[in-house]
Protein backbone atom coordinates (compact mmCIF):
# COMPACT_ATOMS: atom_id res chain seq x y z
CA UNK A 1 0.00 0.00 0.00
CA UNK A 2 1.38 3.30 -1.33
CA UNK A 3 1.42 5.95 1.08
CA UNK A 4 2.25 9.09 -0.92
CA UNK A 5 -0.63 8.69 -3.33
CA UNK A 6 -3.48 10.25 -0.66
CA UNK A 7 -3.32 14.13 0.29
CA UNK A 8 -3.77 13.52 3.39
CA UNK A 9 -1.65 11.74 5.86
CA UNK A 10 -1.43 10.95 9.38
CA UNK A 11 2.46 11.07 9.05
CA UNK A 12 1.74 15.12 9.62
CA UNK A 13 0.65 13.92 13.21
CA UNK A 14 3.00 11.27 13.94
CA UNK A 15 5.45 14.15 13.07
CA UNK A 16 4.29 16.91 15.10
CA UNK A 17 3.21 16.27 18.35
CA UNK A 18 1.52 19.35 19.36
CA UNK A 19 -0.95 18.58 16.57
CA UNK A 20 -1.51 14.95 17.94
CA UNK A 21 -2.24 16.66 21.33
CA UNK A 22 -4.69 18.74 19.32
CA UNK A 23 -6.38 16.60 17.36
CA UNK A 24 -7.03 14.41 20.21
CA UNK A 25 -8.51 17.29 22.01
CA UNK A 26 -10.80 17.73 19.21
CA UNK A 27 -11.99 14.13 18.83
CA UNK A 28 -12.67 13.72 22.26
CA UNK A 29 -14.29 16.97 22.50
CA UNK A 30 -16.75 15.38 19.75
CA UNK A 31 -17.70 12.93 21.90
CA UNK A 32 -18.06 15.52 24.64
CA UNK A 33 -20.53 17.90 22.86
CA UNK A 34 -22.67 15.38 21.82
CA UNK A 35 -22.94 13.10 25.26
CA UNK A 36 -22.38 15.65 27.85
CA UNK A 37 -23.24 19.17 26.66
CA UNK A 38 -26.82 18.13 25.70
CA UNK A 39 -27.42 17.23 29.50
CA UNK A 40 -27.37 21.07 30.44
CA UNK A 41 -29.85 22.23 28.01
CA UNK A 42 -32.12 19.17 27.80
CA UNK A 43 -35.62 20.08 29.69
CA UNK A 44 -36.14 16.27 30.46
CA UNK A 45 -32.39 15.82 31.83
CA UNK A 46 -34.00 16.56 35.49
CA UNK A 47 -38.01 16.86 35.77
CA UNK A 48 -39.75 19.30 36.93
CA UNK A 49 -40.67 17.41 40.36
CA UNK A 50 -43.03 19.14 42.74
CA UNK A 51 -41.62 18.83 46.47
CA UNK A 52 -37.88 18.34 46.21
CA UNK A 53 -36.38 20.56 48.79
CA UNK A 54 -32.68 21.08 49.47
CA UNK A 55 -32.17 19.34 52.93
CA UNK A 56 -32.65 21.11 55.85
CA UNK A 57 -29.61 21.44 58.19
CA UNK A 58 -29.98 18.17 60.20
CA UNK A 59 -30.01 16.43 57.53
CA UNK A 60 -27.51 17.73 55.60
CA UNK A 61 -25.10 17.19 58.65
CA UNK A 62 -26.75 13.34 58.91
CA UNK A 63 -25.62 13.11 54.67
CA UNK A 64 -22.04 14.21 55.78
CA UNK A 65 -21.54 11.50 58.08
CA UNK A 66 -23.41 9.11 55.67
CA UNK A 67 -20.80 10.49 53.42
CA UNK A 68 -17.81 9.97 55.48
CA UNK A 69 -18.77 6.54 57.16
CA UNK A 70 -18.73 5.63 53.12
CA UNK A 71 -21.84 3.94 53.32
CA UNK A 72 -22.32 4.28 49.21
CA UNK A 73 -19.65 1.79 49.28
CA UNK A 74 -21.96 -0.64 50.49
CA UNK A 75 -25.74 1.04 49.56
CA UNK A 76 -27.11 2.11 46.14
CA UNK A 77 -29.63 5.28 46.40
CA UNK A 78 -30.93 4.49 43.13
CA UNK A 79 -34.43 2.79 42.15
CA UNK A 80 -33.71 1.59 39.06
CA UNK A 81 -36.96 1.19 36.52
CA UNK A 82 -36.91 -2.44 36.67
CA UNK A 83 -39.83 -4.72 37.67
CA UNK A 84 -38.13 -6.39 40.42
CA UNK A 85 -36.66 -3.41 42.23
CA UNK A 86 -39.90 -1.21 42.09
CA UNK A 87 -41.81 -4.24 43.49
CA UNK A 88 -39.15 -4.46 46.23
CA UNK A 89 -38.13 -0.88 47.01
CA UNK A 90 -40.66 1.52 45.83
CA UNK A 91 -40.99 3.94 42.83
CA UNK A 92 -38.06 3.96 40.71
CA UNK A 93 -35.58 6.94 41.28
CA UNK A 94 -35.89 10.81 39.74
CA UNK A 95 -32.99 12.43 38.73
CA UNK A 96 -35.18 15.65 40.46
CA UNK A 97 -34.38 13.47 43.80
CA UNK A 98 -30.69 14.19 43.97
CA UNK A 99 -30.73 17.31 42.54
CA UNK A 100 -29.77 18.89 45.56
CA UNK A 101 -26.90 16.31 46.17
CA UNK A 102 -23.06 17.20 45.66
CA UNK A 103 -21.81 14.56 45.25
CA UNK A 104 -24.46 12.66 44.72
CA UNK A 105 -24.63 9.13 46.65
CA UNK A 106 -26.49 6.74 43.54
CA UNK A 107 -23.46 3.85 44.22
CA UNK A 108 -22.62 1.53 41.96
CA UNK A 109 -22.37 -1.73 44.23
CA UNK A 110 -25.35 -3.38 46.23
CA UNK A 111 -23.70 -5.44 49.40
CA UNK A 112 -26.34 -4.04 51.34
CA UNK A 113 -29.66 -2.93 50.00
CA UNK A 114 -31.03 0.24 47.98
CA UNK A 115 -31.64 3.13 50.27
CA UNK A 116 -32.76 5.70 47.87
CA UNK A 117 -36.55 4.89 49.85
CA UNK A 118 -35.89 3.86 53.17
CA UNK A 119 -37.57 6.91 54.38
CA UNK A 120 -40.10 6.08 56.98
CA UNK A 121 -39.69 2.50 56.11
CA UNK A 122 -38.63 1.64 59.68
CA UNK A 123 -38.77 3.36 62.97
CA UNK A 124 -36.21 5.91 63.98
CA UNK A 125 -35.96 3.06 67.28
CA UNK A 126 -35.10 0.58 64.31
CA UNK A 127 -32.55 2.49 62.84
CA UNK A 128 -30.65 3.49 66.23
CA UNK A 129 -30.56 0.02 67.30
CA UNK A 130 -29.32 -1.41 63.84
CA UNK A 131 -26.72 1.20 63.64
CA UNK A 132 -25.60 0.32 66.97
CA UNK A 133 -25.93 -3.14 66.10
CA UNK A 134 -27.15 -4.15 62.81
CA UNK A 135 -27.22 -8.16 64.09
CA UNK A 136 -29.44 -7.16 66.81
CA UNK A 137 -32.33 -6.65 64.54
CA UNK A 138 -31.09 -8.67 61.44
CA UNK A 139 -29.34 -11.56 62.42
CA UNK A 140 -27.68 -12.48 59.05
CA UNK A 141 -26.16 -8.82 58.50
CA UNK A 142 -22.79 -8.59 57.40
CA UNK A 143 -22.86 -4.43 57.82
CA UNK A 144 -20.82 -3.00 60.53
CA UNK A 145 -21.99 -1.77 63.80
CA UNK A 146 -21.42 2.10 64.31
CA UNK A 147 -21.81 2.52 67.97
CA UNK A 148 -19.68 5.65 68.38
CA UNK A 149 -21.83 7.64 66.61
CA UNK A 150 -24.60 7.59 69.17
CA UNK A 151 -21.69 8.54 71.52
CA UNK A 152 -20.18 11.27 69.25
CA UNK A 153 -21.66 15.05 69.83
CA UNK A 154 -23.04 16.75 66.72
CA UNK A 155 -21.03 19.13 65.25
CA UNK A 156 -23.59 22.07 65.14
CA UNK A 157 -20.92 24.96 64.34
CA UNK A 158 -19.90 24.10 60.57
CA UNK A 159 -23.51 23.93 59.37
CA UNK A 160 -23.76 27.67 57.98
CA UNK A 161 -20.17 27.34 56.30
CA UNK A 162 -21.35 23.81 54.52
CA UNK A 163 -24.19 25.37 53.03
CA UNK A 164 -22.85 27.99 51.87
CA UNK A 165 -20.65 26.18 49.41
CA UNK A 166 -23.51 24.19 48.33
CA UNK A 167 -25.09 27.84 47.95
CA UNK A 168 -22.44 28.36 45.39
CA UNK A 169 -22.37 25.03 43.77
CA UNK A 170 -26.24 25.78 43.26
CA UNK A 171 -28.27 24.92 45.71
CA UNK A 172 -30.75 27.07 46.53
CA UNK A 173 -29.95 27.92 49.94
CA UNK A 174 -30.93 31.66 50.62
CA UNK A 175 -28.93 33.98 52.95
CA UNK A 176 -31.93 33.57 55.55
CA UNK A 177 -31.52 29.78 55.68
CA UNK A 178 -28.10 30.24 55.94
CA UNK A 179 -28.27 32.38 59.17
CA UNK A 180 -30.23 30.88 60.41
CA UNK A 181 -28.67 27.43 59.78
CA UNK A 182 -27.73 26.69 63.44
CA UNK A 183 -31.00 27.41 64.41
CA UNK A 184 -32.37 24.96 62.37
CA UNK A 185 -30.82 22.07 63.25
CA UNK A 186 -31.04 22.33 66.80
CA UNK A 187 -34.72 23.22 66.48
CA UNK A 188 -35.24 20.09 64.39
CA UNK A 189 -33.09 17.74 67.05
CA UNK A 190 -35.82 19.65 69.59
CA UNK A 191 -39.55 18.89 68.60
CA UNK A 192 -40.28 21.17 71.69
CA UNK A 193 -38.56 23.81 70.89
CA UNK A 194 -40.05 27.31 69.43
CA UNK A 195 -38.33 27.02 65.95
CA UNK A 196 -39.45 23.89 64.73
CA UNK A 197 -42.02 25.95 63.11
CA UNK A 198 -39.92 28.63 61.85
CA UNK A 199 -37.68 25.34 60.30
CA UNK A 200 -40.34 24.04 58.73
CA UNK A 201 -41.49 26.84 56.59
CA UNK A 202 -38.54 27.09 55.51
CA UNK A 203 -37.75 23.03 54.75
CA UNK A 204 -41.41 22.27 53.90
CA UNK A 205 -42.16 18.44 55.70
CA UNK A 206 -38.88 18.44 57.58
CA UNK A 207 -39.71 15.81 60.69
CA UNK A 208 -38.62 17.42 64.11
CA UNK A 209 -37.57 14.60 66.30
CA UNK A 210 -36.83 14.18 70.16
CA UNK A 211 -33.31 13.92 70.67
CA UNK A 212 -32.88 16.58 73.06
CA UNK A 213 -30.31 18.99 70.71
CA UNK A 214 -31.81 22.08 72.79
CA UNK A 215 -29.98 20.43 75.79
CA UNK A 216 -26.64 20.08 73.63
CA UNK A 217 -26.97 16.03 73.38
CA UNK A 218 -27.73 15.80 69.81
CA UNK A 219 -25.63 13.34 68.47
CA UNK A 220 -24.30 12.44 64.89
CA UNK A 221 -26.72 9.05 65.01
CA UNK A 222 -29.45 11.68 65.38
CA UNK A 223 -28.17 13.41 62.11
CA UNK A 224 -27.89 10.26 60.70
CA UNK A 225 -31.47 9.10 61.04
CA UNK A 226 -33.06 12.66 60.07
CA UNK A 227 -31.34 11.83 57.08
CA UNK A 228 -32.06 8.11 56.10
CA UNK A 229 -36.04 8.82 57.41
CA UNK A 230 -36.70 11.35 54.73
CA UNK A 231 -34.81 9.49 52.17
CA UNK A 232 -37.06 8.92 48.83
CA UNK A 233 -40.13 10.26 50.55
CA UNK A 234 -40.28 14.35 49.65
CA UNK A 235 -41.71 13.37 46.38
CA UNK A 236 -45.91 12.45 46.67
CA UNK A 237 -45.90 9.37 43.72
CA UNK A 238 -49.40 9.68 44.65
CA UNK A 239 -49.66 13.02 42.55
CA UNK A 240 -46.54 12.56 40.44
CA UNK A 241 -47.66 11.42 37.12
CA UNK A 242 -45.01 10.11 35.47
CA UNK A 243 -46.98 9.87 31.93
CA UNK A 244 -45.86 13.35 31.84
CA UNK A 245 -41.98 12.60 32.08
CA UNK A 246 -41.77 9.41 30.17
CA UNK A 247 -38.63 10.15 27.90
CA UNK B 1 10.13 8.84 0.13
CA UNK B 2 9.99 7.15 -2.83
CA UNK B 3 6.41 6.52 -4.53
CA UNK B 4 8.31 2.86 -5.57
CA UNK B 5 6.78 0.66 -3.23
CA UNK B 6 9.58 -1.39 -1.16
CA UNK B 7 8.87 -5.31 -1.12
CA UNK B 8 10.80 -7.46 1.93
CA UNK B 9 12.17 -9.63 0.38
CA UNK B 10 11.92 -12.45 3.69
CA UNK B 11 7.93 -12.17 3.55
CA UNK B 12 7.11 -11.04 0.53
CA UNK B 13 5.13 -8.08 2.47
CA UNK B 14 5.23 -4.49 1.57
CA UNK B 15 6.77 -1.81 3.40
CA UNK B 16 5.65 1.28 4.73
CA UNK B 17 8.79 2.91 2.79
CA UNK B 18 9.97 4.34 6.26
CA UNK B 19 13.95 3.25 7.20
CA UNK B 20 15.92 3.73 10.03
CA UNK B 21 20.07 2.47 9.57
CA UNK B 22 18.35 -0.26 7.29
CA UNK B 23 15.36 -1.24 9.24
CA UNK B 24 12.29 -1.58 7.33
CA UNK B 25 8.57 -1.53 8.77
CA UNK B 26 6.73 -4.05 6.84
CA UNK B 27 2.89 -3.13 6.00
CA UNK B 28 1.16 -5.87 7.13
CA UNK B 29 -2.44 -5.47 6.21
CA UNK B 30 -5.56 -6.12 8.71
CA UNK B 31 -6.52 -9.94 9.17
CA UNK B 32 -9.77 -10.19 6.85
CA UNK B 33 -12.19 -10.95 9.55
CA UNK B 34 -10.96 -8.57 12.30
CA UNK B 35 -11.61 -5.76 9.18
CA UNK B 36 -15.15 -7.15 8.10
CA UNK B 37 -15.87 -7.30 12.15
CA UNK B 38 -15.08 -3.89 12.88
CA UNK B 39 -17.45 -2.65 9.46
CA UNK B 40 -20.06 -5.03 10.75
CA UNK B 41 -20.52 -3.12 14.38
CA UNK B 42 -20.51 0.27 12.43
CA UNK B 43 -23.55 -0.88 10.56
CA UNK B 44 -25.27 -2.51 13.81
CA UNK B 45 -24.11 1.01 15.56
CA UNK B 46 -25.98 2.91 12.93
CA UNK B 47 -29.07 0.19 13.29
CA UNK B 48 -29.02 0.63 16.87
CA UNK B 49 -29.14 4.37 16.63
CA UNK B 50 -32.01 3.77 14.75
CA UNK B 51 -34.31 1.17 16.72
CA UNK B 52 -33.24 3.09 19.84
CA UNK B 53 -33.46 6.16 21.51
CA UNK B 54 -30.27 7.93 20.86
CA UNK B 55 -28.87 10.66 19.77
CA UNK B 56 -29.34 14.41 21.79
CA UNK B 57 -31.12 16.88 19.68
CA UNK B 58 -32.07 20.76 20.71
CA UNK B 59 -35.78 19.80 22.61
CA UNK B 60 -34.57 16.17 23.86
CA UNK B 61 -33.12 13.17 22.11
CA UNK B 62 -34.48 10.96 18.52
CA UNK B 63 -37.13 8.82 20.03
CA UNK B 64 -35.95 5.35 17.81
CA UNK B 65 -38.08 3.69 15.61
CA UNK B 66 -38.89 1.28 17.95
CA UNK B 67 -40.39 3.56 20.41
CA UNK B 68 -38.45 1.70 23.79
CA UNK B 69 -37.82 3.49 27.09
CA UNK B 70 -37.10 2.30 30.22
CA UNK B 71 -40.16 4.06 31.88
CA UNK B 72 -42.97 2.78 30.01
CA UNK B 73 -41.03 -0.35 29.73
CA UNK B 74 -41.15 -0.71 33.55
CA UNK B 75 -44.93 0.01 33.56
CA UNK B 76 -45.46 -3.11 30.76
CA UNK B 77 -43.95 -5.47 33.44
CA UNK B 78 -45.76 -4.35 36.23
CA UNK B 79 -49.02 -4.67 34.51
CA UNK B 80 -48.11 -7.66 33.21
CA UNK B 81 -47.16 -8.89 36.65
CA UNK B 82 -50.15 -8.30 37.75
CA UNK B 83 -52.26 -9.92 34.70
CA UNK B 84 -49.69 -12.93 35.81
CA UNK B 85 -51.42 -12.26 39.44
CA UNK B 86 -54.34 -11.68 37.84
CA UNK B 87 -57.37 -13.74 38.85
CA UNK B 88 -56.11 -14.89 42.19
CA UNK B 89 -55.06 -11.42 42.93
CA UNK B 90 -58.53 -9.79 42.26
CA UNK B 91 -60.29 -12.33 44.13
CA UNK B 92 -58.18 -11.82 47.35
CA UNK B 93 -58.99 -8.12 46.61
CA UNK B 94 -62.94 -8.88 46.90
CA UNK B 95 -63.08 -11.85 49.64
CA UNK B 96 -64.13 -10.47 52.60
CA UNK B 97 -61.18 -10.83 55.17
CA UNK B 98 -62.97 -13.53 57.28
CA UNK B 99 -63.65 -15.57 54.20
CA UNK B 100 -59.74 -15.63 52.86
CA UNK B 101 -59.10 -19.10 54.91
CA UNK B 102 -62.39 -20.96 53.50
CA UNK B 103 -60.98 -21.20 50.54
CA UNK B 104 -57.48 -23.37 50.40
CA UNK B 105 -56.52 -21.90 46.91
CA UNK B 106 -56.77 -18.33 48.04
CA UNK B 107 -55.10 -18.66 51.65
CA UNK B 108 -52.57 -20.31 49.51
CA UNK B 109 -51.38 -17.60 47.54
CA UNK B 110 -52.80 -15.21 50.30
CA UNK B 111 -50.15 -17.15 52.16
CA UNK B 112 -47.34 -16.78 49.45
CA UNK B 113 -47.69 -13.23 48.32
CA UNK B 114 -47.58 -12.39 52.26
CA UNK B 115 -44.84 -14.18 52.45
CA UNK B 116 -42.89 -12.42 49.79
CA UNK B 117 -44.06 -9.01 50.99
CA UNK B 118 -43.40 -9.97 54.91
CA UNK B 119 -39.45 -10.75 53.54
CA UNK B 120 -39.28 -7.04 52.00
CA UNK B 121 -40.98 -4.99 54.12
CA UNK B 122 -41.49 -6.70 57.65
CA UNK B 123 -38.50 -9.04 58.87
CA UNK B 124 -36.23 -6.22 59.59
CA UNK B 125 -38.34 -5.96 62.92
CA UNK B 126 -39.95 -8.93 62.99
CA UNK B 127 -37.05 -11.31 61.84
CA UNK B 128 -37.34 -13.16 58.86
CA UNK B 129 -39.73 -15.60 60.45
CA UNK B 130 -41.55 -13.10 62.57
CA UNK B 131 -40.20 -14.26 65.49
CA UNK B 132 -39.57 -10.72 66.61
CA UNK B 133 -36.20 -9.64 68.81
CA UNK B 134 -36.00 -6.64 72.02
CA UNK B 135 -38.43 -4.37 71.43
CA UNK B 136 -39.69 -5.68 68.25
CA UNK B 137 -42.93 -8.06 69.18
CA UNK B 138 -42.49 -11.95 68.39
CA UNK B 139 -45.94 -12.07 65.91
CA UNK B 140 -45.78 -16.41 66.57
CA UNK B 141 -47.11 -15.56 70.18
CA UNK B 142 -50.54 -15.57 70.96
CA UNK B 143 -50.18 -12.54 73.86
CA UNK B 144 -51.25 -9.45 71.02
CA UNK B 145 -50.67 -5.38 72.31
CA UNK B 146 -53.33 -4.35 69.77
CA UNK B 147 -55.55 -7.43 69.03
CA UNK B 148 -54.88 -10.38 66.90
CA UNK B 149 -57.96 -10.75 65.26
CA UNK B 150 -57.83 -10.24 61.30
CA UNK B 151 -58.88 -6.94 61.52
CA UNK B 152 -56.96 -6.08 64.23
CA UNK B 153 -53.85 -6.96 62.15
CA UNK B 154 -55.06 -5.24 58.89
CA UNK B 155 -55.69 -2.24 60.99
CA UNK B 156 -52.22 -2.22 62.36
CA UNK B 157 -50.47 -2.90 59.03
CA UNK B 158 -52.68 -0.46 57.55
CA UNK B 159 -52.14 2.50 59.86
CA UNK B 160 -49.26 1.65 61.68
CA UNK B 161 -48.22 2.03 66.15
CA UNK B 162 -48.02 5.69 66.76
CA UNK B 163 -46.88 6.92 63.64
CA UNK B 164 -47.88 10.34 63.75
CA UNK B 165 -48.45 11.37 59.71
CA UNK B 166 -51.14 8.84 59.73
CA UNK B 167 -54.67 10.26 61.18
CA UNK B 168 -55.60 6.48 62.26
CA UNK B 169 -52.95 5.06 63.74
CA UNK B 170 -52.45 3.51 66.62
CA UNK B 171 -51.21 5.46 69.58
CA UNK B 172 -50.94 5.05 73.49
CA UNK B 173 -47.33 6.16 75.06
CA UNK B 174 -46.73 5.60 78.16
CA UNK B 175 -45.15 8.06 80.25
CA UNK B 176 -41.36 8.49 80.76
CA UNK B 177 -42.13 7.89 85.01
CA UNK B 178 -38.26 8.03 85.84
CA UNK B 179 -37.10 10.72 83.40
CA UNK B 180 -39.86 13.17 83.70
CA UNK B 181 -39.32 12.17 87.38
CA UNK B 182 -43.15 11.37 88.24
CA UNK B 183 -41.79 8.29 90.22
CA UNK B 184 -38.83 7.98 92.39
CA UNK B 185 -36.15 5.44 92.25
CA UNK B 186 -37.43 3.62 95.03
CA UNK B 187 -41.27 3.88 93.86
CA UNK B 188 -39.79 2.53 90.70
CA UNK B 189 -38.37 -0.64 92.52
CA UNK B 190 -41.40 -1.19 94.52
CA UNK B 191 -43.20 -1.30 91.69
CA UNK B 192 -41.04 -2.83 89.35
CA UNK B 193 -41.56 -5.83 92.29
CA UNK B 194 -45.12 -5.79 92.07
CA UNK B 195 -45.51 -6.19 88.53
CA UNK B 196 -43.28 -9.43 88.98
CA UNK B 197 -45.66 -10.25 91.78
CA UNK B 198 -48.18 -11.09 88.58
CA UNK B 199 -45.96 -13.78 87.45
CA UNK B 200 -45.23 -14.91 90.58
CA UNK B 201 -41.55 -14.06 90.59
CA UNK B 202 -41.44 -11.61 93.21
CA UNK B 203 -38.20 -11.38 95.38
CA UNK B 204 -39.44 -12.70 99.25
CA UNK B 205 -38.33 -9.86 100.92
CA UNK B 206 -40.61 -7.17 98.38
CA UNK B 207 -42.58 -4.61 100.16
CA UNK B 208 -45.39 -5.56 97.71
CA UNK B 209 -47.73 -3.36 99.32
CA UNK B 210 -46.30 0.15 98.53
CA UNK B 211 -45.50 -1.12 95.10
CA UNK B 212 -49.41 -1.76 94.68
CA UNK B 213 -50.23 1.68 95.86
CA UNK B 214 -47.94 2.94 93.35
CA UNK B 215 -49.18 0.58 90.65
CA UNK B 216 -52.56 1.28 91.30
CA UNK B 217 -52.26 5.15 91.22
CA UNK B 218 -49.76 5.03 88.03
CA UNK B 219 -50.35 2.13 85.62
CA UNK B 220 -53.69 0.25 86.49
CA UNK B 221 -55.38 2.99 84.42
CA UNK B 222 -53.77 1.52 81.44
CA UNK B 223 -52.59 -2.21 82.66
CA UNK B 224 -55.35 -2.90 84.67
CA UNK B 225 -56.19 -3.68 88.24
CA UNK B 226 -55.08 -7.13 87.75
CA UNK B 227 -52.33 -6.62 85.04
CA UNK B 228 -54.00 -7.86 82.08
CA UNK B 229 -53.31 -5.34 79.92
CA UNK B 230 -55.61 -3.05 77.80
CA UNK B 231 -55.78 -3.49 73.74
CA UNK B 232 -56.95 -0.17 73.17
CA UNK B 233 -54.47 1.27 74.72
CA UNK B 234 -51.77 -1.02 73.57
CA UNK B 235 -50.85 -1.52 76.70
CA UNK B 236 -49.54 -4.93 77.20
CA UNK B 237 -50.68 -7.78 79.42
CA UNK B 238 -48.20 -8.23 82.36
CA UNK B 239 -49.60 -11.01 84.09
CA UNK B 240 -47.60 -13.40 80.73
CA UNK B 241 -44.22 -14.65 80.17
CA UNK B 242 -44.28 -12.90 77.15
CA UNK B 243 -41.75 -9.87 77.58
CA UNK B 244 -41.77 -7.43 74.85
CA UNK B 245 -38.77 -5.04 76.56
CA UNK B 246 -37.46 -8.29 78.64
CA UNK B 247 -39.19 -9.73 81.92
CA UNK B 248 -36.10 -8.85 84.49
CA UNK B 249 -36.29 -6.78 87.31
CA UNK B 250 -33.94 -4.47 85.72
CA UNK B 251 -35.78 -4.53 82.65
CA UNK B 252 -38.77 -3.64 83.60
CA UNK B 253 -37.30 -0.77 85.97
CA UNK B 254 -35.79 0.75 82.63
CA UNK B 255 -39.21 0.41 80.72
CA UNK B 256 -40.91 2.21 84.00
CA UNK B 257 -37.74 5.13 83.85
CA UNK B 258 -38.41 5.35 79.98
CA UNK B 259 -41.78 4.67 78.87
CA UNK B 260 -42.56 5.09 75.52
CA UNK B 261 -43.33 2.16 73.39
CA UNK B 262 -42.63 1.09 69.81
CA UNK B 263 -42.87 2.91 66.89
CA UNK B 264 -44.38 1.02 63.36
CA UNK B 265 -44.77 2.47 60.22
CA UNK B 266 -48.29 3.25 58.35
CA UNK B 267 -47.74 0.69 55.52
CA UNK B 268 -50.96 2.02 53.39
CA UNK B 269 -48.46 4.35 51.54
CA UNK B 270 -46.18 1.96 50.40
CA UNK B 271 -48.11 -1.29 49.83
CA UNK B 272 -51.41 -1.32 48.42
CA UNK B 273 -54.64 -2.68 50.08
CA UNK B 274 -54.45 -6.05 48.57
CA UNK B 275 -50.73 -6.73 49.51
CA UNK B 276 -51.44 -5.96 53.04
CA UNK B 277 -54.44 -8.47 52.72
CA UNK B 278 -52.27 -11.03 52.07
CA UNK B 279 -49.80 -9.61 54.73
CA UNK B 280 -52.90 -9.74 57.24
CA UNK B 281 -53.46 -13.09 56.32
CA UNK B 282 -49.71 -14.60 56.53
CA UNK B 283 -49.69 -12.86 59.57
CA UNK B 284 -52.50 -14.36 61.38
CA UNK B 285 -51.53 -17.41 60.14
CA UNK B 286 -48.17 -18.04 62.20
CA UNK B 287 -50.23 -19.60 64.96
CA UNK B 288 -51.30 -16.50 66.63
CA UNK B 289 -54.28 -15.44 65.19
CA UNK B 290 -57.53 -15.05 66.78
CA UNK B 291 -60.71 -15.41 66.03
Amino acid sequence: MATTTSKFSHAIFEKNSILLVIGVLVVISIGGIVEIAPLFYLKNTIEKVDGVRPYSPLELAGRDIYVREGCYNCHSQMVRPLRDEVERYGHYSLAAESMYDHPFQWGSKRTGPDLARVGAKYSDAWHRDHLNNPRSVVPTSIMPGYPFLEKTLLDTRSIAARMTVLAMEGVPYTPEMIEKAQVDLIAQGAIDSNGVDAMQKRYPRAIARDAKADKGELTELDALIAYLQQMGTQVDFKIYDDKANIR
Amino acid sequence: MSNQVHVDEVTGTATTGHEWDGIRELNTPLPRWWLYTIYATIIWGIGYIAYYPALPLIDGATKGMSGWNARSEVVEELSKLRAQRGPMNDKLAKTPLADVKKDSELLAFASAQGSAAFATNCAPCHGAGGQGAKGYPNLHADRWIWGGKLEDIQQTITHGIRWDSDSKTRSGVMPSFGRDKILNEDQISQVADYVLSFTNRADKSANLASGKKVYEENCAACHGDAGKGNRDLGAPNLTTQVWLYGGTKADIVERVRLGGGGVMPSWSERLDTTTIKALTVYVHGFGGGEN
